[in-house]
């Protein structure tokens, strides 16, 4: 199968206008090839992003990208599962599943695993398959060898596999909304603080190191994970579809850069350079992927 | 203080070692949870947890007492080893186990098509808050108990409970971890070991206690500084979700996630066994024996009290708390988050 680009769904908390220029800037990007669309944070800001999701949407798949609807990613309050419900609902396009809270709903018909899920064995991904699972996002911390045993088994079932290749990474979920803290808030009257940061707000040691971000109740790596190195022994496992994560930083180079190294356009170390010329604030990682801590970078 | 919507909870404790074991079920635990010493549950520290042979003793004995022996088998395999988890669900319903506790699918299904007759709990390290996620689990792996994220309200327990066709379990004191469970890999990130995969969470040989010129002394997980302390301070055990941080709202170093507390949940319980909760877990299958014989004690002269419509009293467990400060963490109000 042909390697295929995606854009992750998007998970700060971005003004409206500035979410919609970037899925028209995604939608006239002719390397990328799936784009996922939803709120997978949290539901509150849930009705930002569906009031303009159709505008996002039809741009998208006029310019003939597959467009996929994520759930969210923890059901708390039954607001959260309502939404997870009007997603599921979306019979036009495929589903995303963040949390087993859609796997009933999404029984029978054809849908997708996300990264937020818990796929960590052959065995998994089977039961999944089962229920009519079709495409597999794993999650971050996977080592090569669990992902070459994974790739054995998606192709098998005839399933896309998929790695998130580009950006912060999630490390943890709450059900406390860290942004609201550091602001002396709570959930509840958080006055949507988190859309402040548009790439997480970093957490820094008291020895001054910076190695953790946080977006509302999510934990992301501070570093970004960068596996342009490893896009080919992942293409060799069998991995088929590159998931980039929505950053500030111009994401057309991204792209490029990824798409080049897929296509043998550019060499790893030409494109590693430009990713390394991006005015991104932090440090690239790439630990989890050879069994070492995750905020490693092996080159 | 009781009514007729009372129903016994069953107390289910921690047995980190056969002497724990003993130690708990003479204290009155209804149930005990352990694990084998290896990856397959997620406290595999050095030093805990059961051999297939102490199992099996334990097992014999808990059973003598009346006390059940539940399994956590509760981990994530990576893909390719799988076969330690399956001679873990084979070793347990060979013992004779009354439940086990799961959380991967894919050991779910194992476990549940291998041994339709045995008793499977849904581990929290599932992560299945809602209604929905349970049924699910229950529908695909005839789940008889979940035990509950500990990030819900008493009453949004009371709602799944009306919701779901099994039984709920729910953590009732011991060490909160801030993070849902299941699905943080933050230890991963600065050790290499994960939490899920390898069922460690802050392993003791990644940590390191550093002191400066000042005095001061850094509690380090990995290269990473998660505290420090003056001299006059004691110094607590580095766990990245209960560390101090800055950031730009923070300035002065502050807990990001949580400070460092404990659930305690003994002025709750009345509410959580009106909700409906079947079972209360207690946490600290690491723990010593002196902790666990008198938490247990503790609990249960304080669900007898209950249950027989005195006021219980458990002011004698703050002393058994993190730095002696307790939390009810989520379960008392939404405030919390």
């Amino acid at each position: 199968m042909t390697a295929k680009i995606t854009i992750g769904p998007l998970l700060f908390h971005w003004p409206a206008e500035k979410r919609r220029d970037f899925y028209f800037q995604i939608a006239d990007n002719p390397h990328v090839d799936t784009v996922y669309l939803g709120e997978v944070i949290c539901s509150k800001r849930t009705p930002f992003f569906i009031a303009d999701i159709d505008v996002a949407r039809q741009r998208l798949e006029d310019a003939g990208k597959t467009v996929v609807f994520s759930t969210l990613s923890e059901v708390t309050e039954r607001r959260d599962q309502k939404d997870v419900e009007k997603i599921c609902d979306i019979k036009n396009n495929f589903v995303e599943a963040n949390d087993s809270s859609a796997l009933l709903q999404l029984a029978g018909r054809s849908h997708y695993i996300g990264q937020l899920m818990n796929v960590y064995n052959e065995n998994t991904m089977e039961h999944l398959h089962e229920n009519g699972a079709v495409h597999f996002c794993v999650p971050s911390e996977l080592p090569s060898d669990a992902l070459v045993v994974l790739g054995d088994k998606a192709k098998e079932l005839d399933a896309a596999l998929e790695v998130q290749v580009f950006g912060r990474t999630s490390l943890a979920l709450s059900a406390r909304c860290y942004h609201a803290r550091a602001h002396n808030r709570i959930k509840a009257n958080c006055r949507f603080v988190c859309g402040e940061d548009h790439d997480g707000m970093n957490l820094t040691t008291l020895s001054g190191d910076t190695f953790l971000t946080v977006n509302g109740i999510q934990t992301l790596s501070y570093h970004y994970l960068n596996l342009i190195g490893e896009l080919k022994d992942l293409q060799n496992m069998g991995v088929t579809h590159f998931r980039l994560s929505p950053h500030t930083t111009d994401m057309d180079v991204v792209i490029q850069a990824f798409h080049d190294v897929l296509f043998d356009k550019a060499t790893i170390t030409e494109a590693r350079d430009c990713l390394e010329g991006l005015d991104i604030e932090a440090p690239f990682v790439n630990g989890f992927f050879h069994g070492q801590p995750g905020l490693d970078y092996v080159l | 203080m009781s009514d007729e919507n009372m129903i016994a909870p069953e107390l289910v404790c921690p047995a980190g070692t056969p002497a724990a074991l003993k130690v708990a079920v003479e204290a009155g635990a209804d149930a005990v949870y352990c694990g084998f010493q290896n990856a397959t549950n997620a406290r595999n520290f050095p030093g805990l947890n059961f051999t297939r042979d102490e199992l099996e003793s334990s097992v014999d004995f808990a059973h003598q007492q009346n006390a059940k022996v539940l399994l956590a088998v509760n981990t994530f395999p990576a893909a390719g080893n799988f076969d330690l988890w399956k001679t873990a669900v084979d070793d347990a319903v060979d013992l004779g186990i009354d439940a086990i506790i799961v959380a991967d699918i894919g050991v779910a299904a194992y476990a549940a098509e291998k041994y339709p007759e045995q008793r499977l709990h849904l581990s929290v390290q599932a992560g299945a808050s809602s209604p929905e996620a349970i049924r699910y689990y229950c529908q695909e792996f005839n789940i008889k108990r979940v035990v509950l994220p500990r990030i819900l309200t008493v009453e949004e327990i009371a709602a799944i409970h009306r919701d779901i066709p099994c039984e709920i379990e729910a953590f009732v004191f011991g060490n909160i971890g801030m993070m849902a469970e299941g699905r943080c890999s933050l230890t991963n990130y600065v050790t290499g070991v994960s939490t899920n995969m390898d069922g460690v969470c802050s392993p003791a040989s990644h940590v390191r206690y550093e002191e400066d010129d000042a005095g001061q002394l850094f509690s380090k997980l990995g290269e990473q500084t998660i505290d420090c302390f003056s001299c006059q301070e004691n110094a607590g055990y580095p766990t990245i979700c209960k560390g101090r941080y800055t950031c730009d709202a923070h300035e002065d170093p502050y807990y990001a996630f949580e400070e460092p507390v404990s659930l305690n949940l003994s002025s709750l319980l009345p509410d959580l066994i009106r909700a409906g909760v079947t079972s209360l877990k207690i946490e600290g299958r690491q723990r010593g024996k002196a902790y666990v014989g008198a938490v247990i004690r503790a609990y249960r002269q304080a669900i007898d009290d209950i249950m027989a419509g005195r006021e219980p009293d458990l002011t004698s467990l703050i002393d058994l708390t993190e730095g002696h400060r307790e939390t009810q963490g989520a379960f008392k109000t939404k405030a919390w988050r």
